[in-house]
């Protein structure tokens, strides 16, 4: 994916270790309300961390991972696409794709909750990383791909949840 | 419930639908039939000494179309007319609507009301989706991916690679 070349090998800090307690964040919802570390529990949450709404991998990793959704549900988890994109552009890119995964924004203080779960890109936008978090605020698995531009199959998901 | 976590990709099993002669190199398509690039790879495998296989890997956000016209592939599949309808779609990826449908099913001379009806049953449905989930299984993020010699090949592949898996070596 030449158009990604520039961000690849500019990887600093890694993406949250499972184990690790989720950290306090604070993310917006697009109806309005804020998305913290106390609406993860008594669930497992799969967040999705894209580097941008509309971009061409990220296009496609929504509409792929949407697929599965109804999978993922009944196993418990749910599914939110997390990038530093203002609400309005996260949910334009979410009703033209026609998906149904929440998006929460990471718009301002912005990719504080990126740097928080350590994937937060030098270039001012989310690595391309999945974060699955158990029913107790606990990081179950995460996984960062090698390069924004590479775009982890669904099937990682599943192997993350089985493990 | 359904089992999605990582697996190789199957090999050929009596519900595949493969083309070419049988003592060519296999490779087999994931693709869909609004998938324009999945249609120039189609093109480019209908020049090569190849025996292909062709599973469904319909995305609604990218394609809302490809569902249907899976299905409707699948239904002319039940009576004896895969490939032909499967050469029909990708002719002409702009009409993918139902009347569009019902045309190239009238072209090939299948029972129209078996057709539709088979089109939208569930047996149809759980073999398009048995492919896709496959592919996801074995890691297929986007159309077309081409599995070959062992290796997914995603997006636009290399002449050279088909050239020499037409030579019967690994690319």
């Amino acid at each position: 994916m030449h158009a990604w070349g520039f961000v690849r090998n500019t990887l600093g800090e890694r993406v949250i270790e499972p184990g690790t307690p989720a950290p306090e964040f604070t993310l917006a919802r697009a109806e309005g309300g804020e998305f913290t570390r106390e609406d993860l529990a008594g669930q497992t949450s799969v967040l999705v961390f894209y580097p941008f709404a509309f971009s061409p991998v990220c296009t496609d990793q929504m509409g792929l991972y949407d697929e599965v959704r109804g999978e993922l549900a009944s196993r418990g988890a749910t599914l939110y696409g997390v990038s530093c994109d203002a609400t309005w552009s996260q949910t334009a890119f979410r009703e033209q794709l026609g998906v149904s995964i929440e998006q929460l924004s990471d718009f301002e203080p912005k990719g504080e909750t990126c740097r928080a779960f350590g994937v937060y890109h030098p270039g001012g936008f989310p690595q391309r990383a999945l974060v699955i978090i158990d029913p107790d605020g606990v990081v179950k698995w995460s996984y960062q791909a090698d390069s924004p531009g590479d775009l982890p199959g669904a099937n990682l998901i599943f192997d993350g949840l089985a493990d | 419930m359904t089992e999605l976590g990582s697996a190789p990709v199957p090999p050929l099993d009596a519900d595949d639908h493969v083309r070419g002669a049988e003592d060519a190199t296999l490779v087999i398509e994931y693709a869909d039939f609004e998938c324009p690039f999945c249609a120039v790879l189609s093109a480019r495998l209908a020049d090569r000494l190849l025996r292909r296989a062709f599973r469904h890997f319909p995305v609604r956000s990218s394609h809302p179309r490809a569902w249907s016209a899976a299905c409707a592939s699948e239904a002319a599949g039940a009576q004896g007319k895969f490939w032909e309808m499967h050469d029909l779609l990708f002719a002409d990826q702009g009409r993918l609507e139902d009347p569009h449908l019902w045309q190239r099913a009238r072209e090939l001379g299948l029972d129209l009301a078996r057709f539709d009806a088979d089109r939208r049953s569930e047996k149809v449905l759980a073999r398009v989706r048995q492919d896709f989930e496959s592919g996801i299984r074995a890691g297929v993020v986007t159309t077309p991916t081409l599995w070959a010699g062992g290796v997914l090949h995603p997006g636009k592949v290399d002449e050279s690679v088909l050239t020499t898996l037409e030579r019967g070596a690994r690319p």
